[in-house]
């Protein structure tokens, strides 16, 4: 909104090799599986839901998913969508939801003081058991859609993500953009709504994660009567396999932007994935280490071609995407491709040196402690552990498993899995 | 996804006397550098952060947006550390660092776990007067830069229209300029500009050290003693001071761009906490703001994206924490089948309602348990705190109104919010801006795929 802070790209790696989060874990008696934290320092905890409802589960309803989970905070039970964000509100709570690819999620903060955690809470399952779908909110959260969809349209970055996410996926329920498209969003009837918020809003489908201070009884309570007032109902079935592009393709669409946006990739790697750590500490050396790694490097620091040069993967249930990015002027796109291009290769060829793999042991293992140093992330990651099913000392063992990997292990995992010869690249901007 | 813009608080200052009062210990040096160190031990880490009294709002014409170049250029060495160097050191401490630049202040940062502190500190006292400046390194930077502004401006509609906006409702207030600078001043940098810059304000006496984590206070302060205390001072000249002149008369502009939809801002102009002779008045700007916008209930959301459905996405913002005067802002994007001038009306009647009805008891309370929350929210991250400490002792109005925040705006009335509104949210202040959409002509053509695609 306001343009006055300009920045370096904010960090998002972080970590050390401090770990005591104690996570318990428990069911509920309709199924719901639920991850507890105990941090009692301050007075408020975070309270997030999740169900296997995301973009993935869309069909060809593309976008559906998104469209459901934005009706959730609408008007509930007896109360108006506008009662709704007054009774949250009034009490100092933040409600919030949304989906990715593989999840949907409903997320409550609040404070633990009973009467206003009371309240909030009651809001909340409300808002989980009770949504109305009724149609002058349906339309409305339509038509914002369709406008944020326009909207998606004047941003080369966001077109090129489109057809990114296509050229990896092309069939598989991950091909799509999660907020859908225009032609299937416009077509949509509250009654699609209803039906998938039937199927796939049950206990049997749902992962409660509250961190925070509140007791472990509370917690139970808590969980058990969130998903009360859900049917039992059953898990959906597995998201398919992602079939690998046979060939690299390259893509350009036209735009009248200064820029161009290059995106590079293909699918990449899933969250119970052997190779995980090694191609995470890989990719650190190769374009996640923001200031220091080899993309940063030759494309921003030795060339000035662009603002940001990274590469990140992305683990979902199945592969998502692998995704090299950067942004520069026009004339200078085929420039940094192929900039872009020998580092990767060099890259896969030679793997990290040994001095290359420290420095990154070091950094990830060495701030381990900032990955966990606040209910906020605590929440992510205890979600991503809880919906992804990973074991529950996964944060502890995180460190040891990083320390385990070697230059060979890397080297290895990226031949394996991140071909030149497969790689998919989208181009979109102007002459 | 959510289409809609909440307020830009940037800084929500906080009162530290809620959840657990956690004492800032303020100690300044002889050379002029002040430190301060709150203690948080939920995480055994620690976040460092040295902020500079300047930023673009210091600039005159012909070098704007220097600041911020400068903040890129302290990455690339110094005798002792190479380029590379300072950002190979934090890595491979386990550190995340970076920096920022605002109107009014460019700050850095480390976050580390907690024993790391020593290394922070030596790296920044180090940059802080031995920043080795060389010409080959501004020539790639410079390009970095201009990348950055085609990235964040050129190529995004509502930006450019805030840039514009920007440079109409401000006549002569440095505000007027963007923090990344025009074009042509970032293509004409010399390396003579940036040192004088550097020179100028990058001194003990002009920087703040603020440090919040798992540390000790006294500690700390011998730690910083050892590195920073040595430091020489510089003769910081007082800023001319370029007061805005009184705007006499509605400011209105067009910008046009190749965009999807429409988008209005709207802008009065309003004093800060810094410069306001009757502090209650900021905080009920503030109070008014959060009426607006302050979450889902607020006015807007509830009136016009819901209610009447006449927009997408709404906006009021107020930063009170600015050096200079600065603008009470509204922006709307309308929803199909509105204009914009549909969202100037409706944003005037709700300016309006402000002005004659008093707010009710209902929605005072409900924006004072918000803030009250937020208070404690806002203590689940070591940085915002930090941010928060540094932001307002860098703007001139001290550390200290962070522990005044939650009391006084406890204590804006009804009243109070209906002065504000009638004094300020007047035609004769107001700029409104209005992005006229182009067709994006270059349409996208259908992919052009390489050989067969996926196997089966």
């Amino acid at each position: 909104m306001r343009f006055k802070l300009l920045g370096l790209l904010l960090l998002t790696i972080s970590q050390l090799g401090w770990a005591t989060v104690k996570i318990e874990h428990w069911q509920t008696t309709q199924g719901g599986r639920v991850y507890y934290v105990y941090t009692p320092t301050l007075p408020m905890t975070d309270i997030r839901l999740t169900f296997d409802a995301g973009s993935a589960r869309d069909d060809t309803k593309f976008g559906l998913a998104a469209l459901t989970a934005s009706l959730l905070g609408n008007s509930s039970g007896e109360w108006t969508t506008d009662e709704v964000a007054n009774r949250f509100e009034s009490v100092g709570a933040t409600f919030s939801n949304g989906v990715s690819e593989d999840m949907a999620w409903l997320s409550l903060r609040t404070l633990t003081d009973k009467t206003l955690l009371d309240k909030a809470l009651a809001t909340f399952q409300e808002v989980v058991s009770h949504p109305a779908f009724n149609s002058v909110d349906f339309q409305r959260e339509k038509n914002l859609t369709l406008a944020a969809l326009k909207h998606r349209e004047e941003s080369p970055a966001a077109l090129a993500s489109i057809a990114f996410h296509k050229a990896l996926y092309n069939n598989h329920p991950y091909a799509h953009p999660e907020e859908g498209v225009v032609q299937t969003v416009s077509s949509f009837e509250v009654d699609d709504l209803k039906n998938f918020y039937r199927k796939y809003y049950v206990s049997a489908n749902a992962t409660v994660v509250i961190v925070g201070d509140l007791s472990r009884t509370q917690a139970e309570q808590i969980a058990q009567t969130l998903l009360n007032g859900l049917p039992v109902g059953e898990k959906p079935a597995e998201i398919p396999l992602v079939t690998m592009p046979t060939q690299s393709s390259s893509q350009h669409i036209d735009f009248p932007s200064t820029q161009t946006h290059v995106l590079a990739g293909l699918p990449g790697t899933y969250r119970k994935d052997p190779d995980y750590f090694a191609l995470y500490v890989g990719n650190y050396i190769l374009g996640g280490g923001s200031l220091v790694s080899k993309l940063f490097d030759e494309v921003r620091e030795k060339r000035g071609l662009a603002y940001s040069a990274s590469s990140q993967f992305a683990p979902l249930y199945r592969q998502g995407p692998f995704t090299i990015g950067l942004q520069t002027r026009n004339d200078q796109a085929a420039k940094a491709i192929e900039v872009m291009n020998t580092t990767l290769s060099n890259f896969i060829s030679n793997g990290p040196s040994d001095a290359e793999l420290k420095a990154a042991k070091q950094n990830i293992t060495g701030g381990f402690a900032m990955r966990i140093d606040t209910n906020s992330k605590l929440t992510d990651y205890v979600t991503m552990i809880g919906f992804y099913q990973q074991p529950l000392d996964y944060l502890e063992t995180f460190s040891s498993k990083v320390d385990a990997i070697t230059t060979a292990d890397i080297k290895d995992a990226f031949q394996r899995r991140v071909r030149p010869e497969l790689l998919q690249t989208i181009t979109v901007g102007g002459k | 996804m959510k289409y809609r813009l909440t307020a830009l608080l940037l800084c929500c200052p906080i009162l530290t006397a809620h959840a657990e009062n956690s004492k800032v210990h303020e100690h300044i040096f002889g050379n002029g550098l002040k430190i301060l160190v709150k203690e948080d031990r939920r995480a055994p880490v620690v976040v460092s952060q040295v902020w500079y009294k300047v930023g673009s709002s210091y600039e005159p014409g012909g070098i704007t947006g220097i600041s911020h170049m400068l903040e890129h250029m302290m990455f690339k060495g110094t005798k002792l550390y190479p380029a590379g160097e300072f950002s190979r050191i934090i890595a491979e401490n386990g550190g995340q660092e970076n920096a920022f630049t605002g109107n009014d202040y460019t700050a850095y940062f480390q976050t580390m776990e907690k024993s790391r502190l020593e290394i922070s500190f030596k790296l920044e006292a180090d940059r802080m007067r031995n920043l080795d400046l060389k010409a080959e390194e501004l020539v790639k930077e410079l390009q970095v830069v201009t990348e950055e502004r085609r990235m964040r401006t050129d190529d995004q509609p509502r930006a450019k229209t805030q840039e514009q906006f920007n440079s109409v409702a401000f006549s002569n207030s440095p505000y007027k300029n963007p923090v990344i600078g025009w074009p042509s001043d970032i293509a004409n940098y010399k390396v003579e500009d940036l040192n004088a810059w550097y020179q100028q304000w990058y001194a003990p006496n002009n920087a703040t050290l603020v440090v919040v984590g798992d540390v000790d206070a006294e500690q700390v302060i011998k730690l910083a003693e050892q590195y920073f205390a040595g430091l020489k001072p510089s003769d910081i000249k007082p800023l001319k001071p370029q007061d805005e002149i009184e705007q006499k008369g509605v400011r209105k502009l067009t910008v046009k761009a190749p965009a999807k939809l429409p988008y209005i801002m709207m802008g009065y102009k309003v004093p800060v906490l810094k410069t306001v002779t009757q502090e209650s008045e900021a905080y009920a700007l503030e109070v008014l703001a959060a009426i607006l916008d302050g979450g889902n209930s607020a006015r807007l959301p509830t009136h016009l994206v819901r209610g009447k459905e006449i927009a997408v996405s709404v906006g009021a913002g107020y930063d009170l924490t600015s050096r200079l005067p600065d603008l009470f802002l509204l922006e709307a994007t309308p929803a199909e089948g509105h204009t914009v001038f549909d969202m100037e009306y409706a944003l005037l009647d709700e300016v309006y309602q402000l002005k004659s009805e008093l707010v009710s008891k209902e929605e005072l309370q409900r924006i004072k348990a918000q803030v009250l929350a937020k208070d404690v929210y806002q203590k689940d991250s070591n940085f915002y705190q930090a941010m928060e400490l540094g932001m307002l002792e860098t703007v001139g109005v001290g550390w200290q109104k962070a522990d005044d925040y939650l009391s006084k705006l406890n204590q804006v009335t009804a009243e109070q919010v209906r002065a504000v509104a009638q004094k300020y949210l007047i035609e004769d202040n107001l700029t409104i801006a209005y992005l006229d959409p182009q067709p994006i002509t270059e349409a996208p053509r259908p992919a052009k795929m390489i050989g067969g695609h996926h196997a089966f």
